[in-house]
């Protein structure tokens, strides 16, 4: 479960700030988070995510009150509970798309590079149909593709919470179908938690859940 | 391979000819001051052995450093001649032991040194096969020589023409190799020794051809004064000196007055060496002498001058590379920028990001200090041949 309560937060330079006086999402749920550019839709991503650390406030992901860890126990909670998916991918093109399904642990000294995982990382990657292409690079592939290859980055650690951050946003419509279908099938099967920031109303109809952040007021709406 | 090291590795990899291209600059400045240096500290080792183990050198009036390389290296132009007398003139004052040098043929590019046995004394040079030269028309070589000619004792070698507009001139000599001499690592190795005689028959001052008394020889005479014969072109000049013919090789005119390039005098004790100096500083003096250690200092404060300069200017060169470098890496840093937020973001501290980028300039580093430390090693060992064969040349 995400729990937010009565979270204050403002960039250093001060010209936005964004209040959250409660939200609450369960285990299992899919929500997408809506709203113009600049109301805060990735500043909340990154609150949950502990990117960023409120000034007032708590924030509690899957029992972890992430908002009262140091720098390193955020980064440990990221990359052990957290699945992210950037809107451009952001796959490190001198990477094989294996070594960039195995990122995060190639970045972070807690997590072992185990056979076992190895092995998660090629299942992951059959499964989503780019299981021939592991030593390919990034550069080789079409946009669903590598599309397919952050999706397996973000669930290599196994993570109960999948965000993703518009990862529609530079995609015709058929390839927007398709990621979504991707991002829904996956956390179905891993029972992970899927949070979605996007701009594309016509999507909205699919998650369970839709945070609008219009007008920049914070408040939901059933889907 | 641990992380970051390995995501190091797989960037260097990925940009390969950036890479390449950094590790060649890194390398060259590296590798250029400290090869220049042990290049010319070895070359300045060699020179100044050579020349210490040659106490003093008799010349005709010139250039000394001309007269120094020509006698220690066989390899600079062919010095002013000196008469052969002088020789005779040197050991008579007893100061000294002489040892007369004429280097001016070569056969197929190796120095033809014409010389006495004592020269092998001096040098302390060892046979690895054969002999030293006994009979007019045989030859030592060095080893490097006989090596290169692929010649063994019993072989015969020919002495080149001057040039190959010589027609008229000087008649290529095949000479028997008598014997081959182990290798001293110095110039020795690379020159064919014969006697000065024989040296003197390449010149064309001694030669042998049919005997022009003979009945078969009657037609290319054409004039009889007594002893005097003259003959036509059409007498047999031999250019090989064997058993049958050896007695037919004569001289014309006065020995004394013959060439050679130089006398290395030995002096009998330091006293001696003094006096002799002091003798040829007289006015009237018409040779010069020379003590070759000298000499060489003189060069080498020359090369050590110009060393400093190229050290200097390499410096210069190396700051303005370090920057480029810099810059291309800062550059780089800003264009990775998304690439490092994404790394961030997944998980990683800044330290393991810095880890990242620390190990790729580590690796370029270390590549390039491999590479320079092995091409000084390269240096170290075949640079002062190279640069001996440079400076003389």
């Amino acid at each position: 479960m995400i729990e937010l309560t009565d979270v204050y937060f403002s960039y250093p330079e001060g010209e936005f700030s964004l209040r959250v006086p409660q939200l609450c999402i369960e285990d299992g749920e899919t929500v997408a988070v809506i709203g113009p550019s600049g109301s805060g839709k990735t500043t909340l991503l990154h609150l949950i995510t502990g990117i960023a650390t409120p000034q007032t406030g708590k924030v509690v992901t899957h029992g972890v009150e992430v908002s009262g860890l140091d720098d390193p126990g955020r980064r440990d909670f990221r990359v052990r509970r957290l699945g992210l998916v950037f809107q451009e991918f952001e796959l490190l093109e001198y990477l094989s798309v294996l070594d960039n399904i195995l990122l995060p642990y190639r970045i972070h000294p807690g997590l072992r590079l185990e056979r076992t995982v190895r092995d998660r990382a090629a299942e992951l990657a059959a499964g989503m149909g780019i299981g021939d292409w592991l030593g390919r690079y990034p550069r080789s592939l079409s946009q669903g593709e590598r599309q397919r290859v952050a999706v397996c980055r973000a669930l290599v650690t196994g993570p109960r919470l999948l965000l993703a951050d518009e990862p529609t946003g530079n995609l015709d419509p058929a390839n927007k179908d398709r990621v979504l279908d991707l991002l829904f099938e996956v956390a179905e099967a891993e029972e992970a938690t899927l949070l979605v920031v996007t701009h594309d109303h016509d999507l909205l109809g699919r998650f369970g859940r839709v945070i609008d952040f219009r007008d920049f007021h914070f408040w939901e709406q059933a889907a | 391979m641990k992380g970051p090291l390995y995501l190091a590795w797989r960037y260097l990899a990925y940009h390969r000819l950036k890479t390449a291209i950094l590790i060649v600059s890194i390398t060259l400045i590296v590798f250029l001051p400290m090869g220049l240096d042990v290049l010319v500290d070895q070359s300045a080792d060699e020179l100044a052995a050579r020349a210490a183990a040659t106490p003093l050198l008799v010349g005709a009036p010139g250039s000394p450093l001309e007269l120094t390389l020509s006698s220690l290296y066989f390899e600079s132009d062919t010095p002013e001649t000196l008469a052969y007398g002088q020789v005779a003139r040197l050991t008579e004052t007893g100061l000294a032991q002489a040892i007369p040098l004429y280097v001016r043929f070569r056969a197929r590019g190796h120095p033809i040194v014409g010389t006495v046995l004592e020269y092998f004394e001096l040098r302390q040079l060892r046979f690895a096969s054969g002999r030293a030269m006994a009979l007019l028309g045989e030859c030592v070589l060095g080893a490097g020589a006989a090596e290169s000619l692929g010649v063994a004792p019993g072989d015969t070698v020919i002495s080149s023409p001057e040039s190959v507009f010589d027609l008229a001139g000087v008649y290529p000599l095949e000479m028997r190799v008598a014997g081959v001499l182990e290798r001293s690592h110095t110039a020795d190795d690379l020159a064919v020794f014969v006697d000065l005689k024989t040296a003197w028959i390449i010149e064309g001052l001694g030669h042998g051809h049919q005997d022009l008394t003979a009945p078969e020889a009657a037609s290319a005479v054409l004039a009889r004064d007594g002893e005097t014969l003259t003959a036509n072109a059409s007498v047999v000049h031999y250019n090989r000196i064997n058993s049958d013919n050896a007695d037919s090789f004569h001289f014309h005119g006065d020995l004394s007055q013959y060439p050679i390039t130089a006398i290395v005098a030995v002096p009998r004790s330091r006293k001696s060496g003094v006096l002799l100096m002091g003798r040829y500083q007289d006015p009237d003096e018409l040779d010069q002498i020379v003590r070759p250690s000298q000499v060489m200092d003189d060069l080498l404060g020359t090369v050590f001058t110009v060393q400093s300069f190229v050290v200097a200017a390499v410096l210069v060169v190396a700051v303005a590379t370090v920057g480029a470098v810099a810059l291309v890496f800062l550059l780089s840093l800003r264009l990775r920028r998304r690439e490092i937020e994404t790394m961030v973001k997944i998980g990683a501290s800044r330290g393991s990001v810095a880890q990242v980028l620390i190990s790729e300039v580590a690796v370029v580093l270390s590549a390039a200090a491999a590479l320079a430390g092995g091409l000084t090693l390269l240096t170290s060992r075949f640079g002062a041949a190279a640069i001996r064969t440079f400076i003389l040349s």
